[in-house]
């Protein structure tokens, strides 16, 4: 069964690829289709329950498996890939795009029912590689390509946290099973800790990683709706909540993850809020929002950080749709060019509206009850922890307004409707589910779905409170842009400067480093093989010229000295008889000299 | 049978001559599809057994009391198995090339051999026949059919290589003077390493060995005989180069010189983490930096061997936990299959490119994929399969090689096999880097020039990457054939 909830969209997928052109127009269709199987397929897995312990490397086992946190995830993910993809199936993408995305979900399925180190990473990077091809679908266009480098580079730089803390794993657990790294001996298990959290603030964005979901806005937008806001990016808050007995186990992580998140939530708030661009807008806003589940998460608070990303899943897959269905139309995305958008397009800008209230944190929605849920846990461990959360969720108020605002402003040409323009039904049919979906999650009992009854749950007075502030800010906020808006300060505007600082402070540095060792390799290294080489050369050139000429001088005077010898032992042969005679006579005499001397 | 397998493409070889001309291409691609089939059928049959299998021992030169001593076990039969695939990929990947072509089968058919051979070598004598014949035929192999500057690569080549193995071989007396009786035989060897009393001499023997080895691998600082004959060699030359001839390294301190000399690999462990780690690091900046495509990737197998050593480094670390490295030594293997598998398809795929454009300059190249989709397609899973991704069988390698080396526990390898992650986002670094040049992005110079695979061209490349699918989706049909070989390893390392 669980085989079946992940293995269907990664096998259709992979057929899908490989079909390429082949699979044609029908590309679309199967891959709903499929969607729609996989829901159903996590939905009786969150029932039933389903796990398969397997090995994948000898001896180590680990598995997959299903339980109260993955069946939610499952389902989360699989509800938000059907919704997408049936949005996209009228958009006329082709098997490529269709297939990354199957393959993608997957994936993820995988990564949140993992129960070992090594399946959850299996998942995790083909996560990041699927983000790569699908931020880069537009390949012909360098800028995209640029993009999607950067957002693939980035998170595989925080990856290397898994890699690492799977090997201190097998140092301090002696296993891979997720279950068993809270329990590793010292100081393994705070160098785990370390790994994991590393590893969770690049998925998820967080700081000082946020820039590259900014980048990752380069993608079409039900991929961004997918991908960049409801379920990659969330990963590493998923991961965070799952290992949540490892934070609790050391001193420090806690405290880590929680302030890393808070202020992602406050700062990338504020970035949200000086966006130009409402990709960006709600790029930035999905760090901050992830920025409350960190805070959940860190402070110990299953059911808040569950609930608030299942909440946000929902509420940003459909601002994305949205803010994608009028860049098809409007041919742009750009919040002054806006105006007229949700009067002209009824549909989308209603859900758009719900969508934005409820990314507010506007009572009754979603987003209003899990964000309080979180900072009722955050209350409980520091006073500081709170203010600065509440600050960020003022701030999403503001930033959801602004959005809002620009959408639902009168076209500047006075055509208060605009064109009447038709939503598609799939679009249509996916864009009111989740609009329903970011209404009432916030309803769940998510305590008892999750098994943690005991968890802090918001006070009354502070929902009051929460909900009221929201109320003003989105009032004040509208008013604001109604005046014209409000000049916001670059820093904000160029998201902290994280990326041009990561350019400058690594890119740059390494490029410079591998050239450098490039002329070393050339230069020193082989420099001295072809040194070497002409050191032998020249020694045999010595050789020849020195030491030989003495050899062969001395084989040579032999030789002469032979030819020498040879023409004074010719001369005697004359061919005269009577000189011959005389010679044998001599040569006897000589003899007969030798003889009796000899005696 | 074993000897059969070895011996039947130099067979053919030697009939080859009275082939017609037409038919040789085919004829080759027979025999070296056959072999393929009967050294896959070896493995199946001895299943995942540890110990010897096809044993074969025959007295050769009894005086100095070496041995035509051949047979298997799990470390060889991955790679005689990648052996034969990759000469069955050259083999189709040279259908309709016409230069010589009679004379490209010999000579590919009798490397087969020598490459066979010297992977199911138990006699050190028979393996350094092997290991030199290899030098000899490579040398040949990019002399008459390189490009470019090939005269002066090949000479390079053979010259820096054969030296090698000349301090290979004083290696090899070294240990034959150590053990007592002397013995070339390496399951004597194993049995009762050589130098028992002596660190000193051990040691000697062991750093000749290393570097004899070393220099095949290879790895840094000895490795700049690679660039240049990469560069200058046929694409199925440098197939063959650094799918096969590159694993000759590790596998002969895998075989040689970790269980012959158990107590000076241990004591000096640490020079090959060093060793494995610079390479690792090292081999990806100088890829990042290259702008000739062939060049970049045969710095990334400088690279990806790199891992091999630090794995190897790590199992010699007899304080450290045996489970983790076994799981090290296990990687090691993996990796020289993943990385047969993987650069052999990417040098099959640069040799591509130069048919149809005559460069590997990645500035020249650029959105390839508009016009050779398939091309570019296959070549976006080899980069992928190189640089690590889950699902291909570079993963499978690389983390267990980094979680095994780290996870031995002691202090050196595990900061050793942590600073050895970052070579995983220097190779995405430079991949990604080799995408955008060339294959994706607006069409450059000579993106015109180049069109998509051909059957023949397909028929080499897919069967490569569809086996390192395999490996990176259920890996345990490898693993566990290596899995018994690893820990007879470690446990030898650690007597």
């Amino acid at each position: 069964m669980i085989v079946a909830v992940c293995g269907t969209p990664l096998l259709a997928g992979a057929l899908l690829l490989a079909a390429g052109r082949r699979a044609g127009r029908a590309a679309p269709a199967v891959a709903v289709g499929v969607a729609f199987l996989v829901l159903a397929a996590a939905v009786t897995a969150a029932v039933t329950r389903p796990a398969a312990r397997f090995a994948f490397l000898p001896g180590r086992t680990g598995g997959l498996a299903v339980d109260d946190l993955s069946a939610v995830l499952a389902v989360t993910v699989a509800s938000v890939l059907a919704a997408v993809l049936l949005y996209a199936s009228v958009e006329g993408y082709g098997p490529r795009f269709h297939g990354l995305m199957l393959v993608f979900a997957g994936a993820m399925l995988v990564t949140v029912t993992a129960s070992d180190l090594v399946l959850l990473l299996m998942g995790w990077e083909v996560m990041g590689a699927m983000s790569y091809a699908l931020i880069g679908y537009i390949w012909q266009d360098a800028g995209h390509v640029a993009s999607a480098d950067i957002a693939f580079l980035t998170t595989r730089a925080a990856d290397t946290g898994l890699y690492a803390a799977a090997g201190f794993a097998l140092a301090g657990a002696r296993s891979l099973e997720l279950s068993t790294l809270s329990g590793a001996a010292d100081p393994w298990r705070d160098l785990i800790a370390g790994g994991v959290v590393l590893a969770a603030l690049g998925k998820s964005a967080q700081l000082p990683f946020s820039f590259w979901l900014a980048r990752a806005m380069a993608g079409p937008s039900p991929v961004s709706a997918l991908l960049h806001s409801a379920t990659m990016v969330a990963a590493g808050a998923y991961l965070l909540l799952r290992l949540h007995p490892l934070l609790a186990a050391t001193q420090w992580a806690e405290t880590l993850v929680s302030w890393a998140g808070v202020l992602t939530a406050l700062l990338l708030g504020a970035v949200a809020l000086a966006q130009r661009d409402l990709k960006q807008l709600l790029a930035a806003s999905t760090c901050a929002q992830i920025g409350f589940m960190f805070l959940g998460a860190g402070t110990g608070s299953q059911a808040g950080g569950t609930s608030q990303l299942v909440a946000h899943a929902a509420v940003k897959s459909l601002l994305f749709l949205c803010a994608g269905a009028w860049l098809a139309t409007l041919g742009t995305q750009r919040l002054d060019g806006l105006p007229g958008a949700a009067r002209g397009h009824r549909l989308v800008g209603v859900t758009f509206g719900v969508g934005a209230l409820a990314l507010a944190g506007l009572p009754p929605l979603s987003l209003w009850i899990t964000k309080d849920t979180v900072l009722a846990a955050a209350r409980e461990r520091s006073p500081a922890l709170l203010a600065a959360g509440f600050a960020a969720s003022v701030l999403s108020a503001a930033y959801a307004a602004k959005a809002l605002a620009w959408a639902w402003r009168p076209a500047a040409d006075g055509t208060p409707g605009g064109p009447g323009h038709r939503t598609p039904v799939p679009a249509g049919t996916a864009l009111t589910a989740l609009a329903v979906a970011a209404c009432v999650l916030g309803a769940v009992p998510w305590r008892r779905i999750l098994g943690v009854p005991d968890e802090a749950r918001p006070h009354a007075w502070g929902l009051a409170v929460s909900g009221t502030v929201a109320a003003v800010t989105v009032a004040a906020v509208v008013a604001a842009v109604r005046r014209g808006g409000f000049t916001a300060p670059r820093w904000a505007l160029g998201w902290l400067y994280l990326e041009r600082a990561a350019v400058a402070g690594v890119a740059r540095p390494v490029m410079a480093l591998a050239r450098a060792l490039d002329r070393f390799d050339d230069r020193v290294i082989d420099g001295a093989v072809r040194s070497a080489a002409r050191g032998a050369w020249w020694a045999s050139r010595l050789a020849t010229g020195r030491i030989e000429v003495r050899v062969d001088g001395l084989t040579g005077a032999a030789g002469r000295g032979a030819r020498r010898l040879g023409a004074l032992a010719r001369r005697p042969q004359t061919g005269q008889v009577h000189l011959y005679y005389a010679q044998a006579a001599v040569v006897l005499g000589v003899l007969a000299a030798v003889a009796l001397l000899a005696r | 049978m074993l000897s059969v397998a070895i011996f039947l493409p130099l067979a053919a070889a030697l009939c080859l001559p009275a082939v017609p001309r037409r038919a040789v291409p085919w004829t080759w691609i027979v025999i070296a599809v056959g072999e393929l089939a009967l050294v896959t059928a070896l493995w199946i049959a001895r299943g995942d057994r540890g110990g010897i299998a096809y044993e074969t021992d025959v007295r050769w030169i009894p005086s100095v009391q070496a041995g035509y001593h051949v047979g298997a076990d799990g470390l060889s039969l991955p790679l005689l198995a990648l052996t034969a695939l990759l000469f069955a990929a050259c083999a189709v990947h040279s259908l309709g090339r016409t230069h010589r072509a009679r004379a490209f089968a010999i000579l590919f058919l009798f490397l087969e051999t020598v490459c066979l051979g010297l992977f199911a070598a138990l006699d050190l004598l028979l393996f350094f026949v092997f290991f030199d014949l290899s030098i000899v035929g490579m040398y040949f192999v990019i002399l008459l059919w390189g490009h470019g500057d090939r005269a002066a690569s090949a000479l390079k080549f053979f010259l820096y290589t054969f030296l090698g193995s000349l301090v290979l071989l004083l290696g090899f007396l070294g240990l034959y003077l150590g053990a007592d009786p002397h013995t070339f035989d390496m399951v004597e060897l194993t049995r009762a390493p050589p130098w028992p009393g002596s660190p000193g001499r051990a040691g000697l023997t062991l750093l000749a060995v290393a570097i004899g080895l070393g220099v095949k691998t290879p790895v840094v600082p000895l490795h700049t005989w690679l660039p240049p004959a990469h560069t200058d060699a046929p694409a199925a030359g440098s197939a063959v180069l650094a799918g096969v001839m590159l694993k000759m390294g590790p596998y002969g301190l895998i075989r040689i010189a970790m269980p012959a000399l158990p107590d000076a690999w241990s004591r000096y462990a640490w020079v090959f983490l060093a060793i494995g780690l610079a390479g690792v690091l090292y081999g990806a900046l100088v890829a990042l930096a290259q702008e000739n495509l062939k060049r970049l990737v045969a710095y990334t197998s400088v690279n990806h061997m790199g891992y091999v050593i630090l794995a190897l480094g790590a199992a010699g670390h007899a304080l450290g936990d045996a489970d983790a490295r076994r799981l090290a030594v296990t990687g090691a293997v993996t990796q020289m299959v993943s990385h047969g598998l993987v650069t052999g398809a990417l040098f099959l795929l640069c040799g591509v490119l130069y048919d149809r454009a005559g460069g590997y300059d990645l500035g020249r190249f650029g959105g390839i994929a508009g016009g050779a989709p398939a091309l570019a397609a296959a070549f976006a899973v080899a980069a992928f399969a190189s640089l690590g991704l889950p699902g291909l069988s570079g993963f499978v390698a690389e983390f267990q090689i980094l979680a095994g080396t780290i996870g031995s526990g002691t202090a050196a390898a595990a900061v050793t096999g942590a600073l050895a992650v970052l070579g995983i986002v220097l190779t995405a670094a430079l991949f990604l880097r080799v995408l955008h040049r060339a294959v994706l992005g607006p069409p450059g110079e000579l993106t015109a020039r180049v069109t998509d695979l051909r059957g023949s061209e397909l028929g080499a490349v897919v069967p490569l990457l569809a086996l390192s699918l395999a490996v990176g989706v259920a890996p345990r049909a490898l693993l566990d054939t290596v899995e018994p070989l690893s820990a007879a390893v470690v446990a030898l390392v650690s007597r």
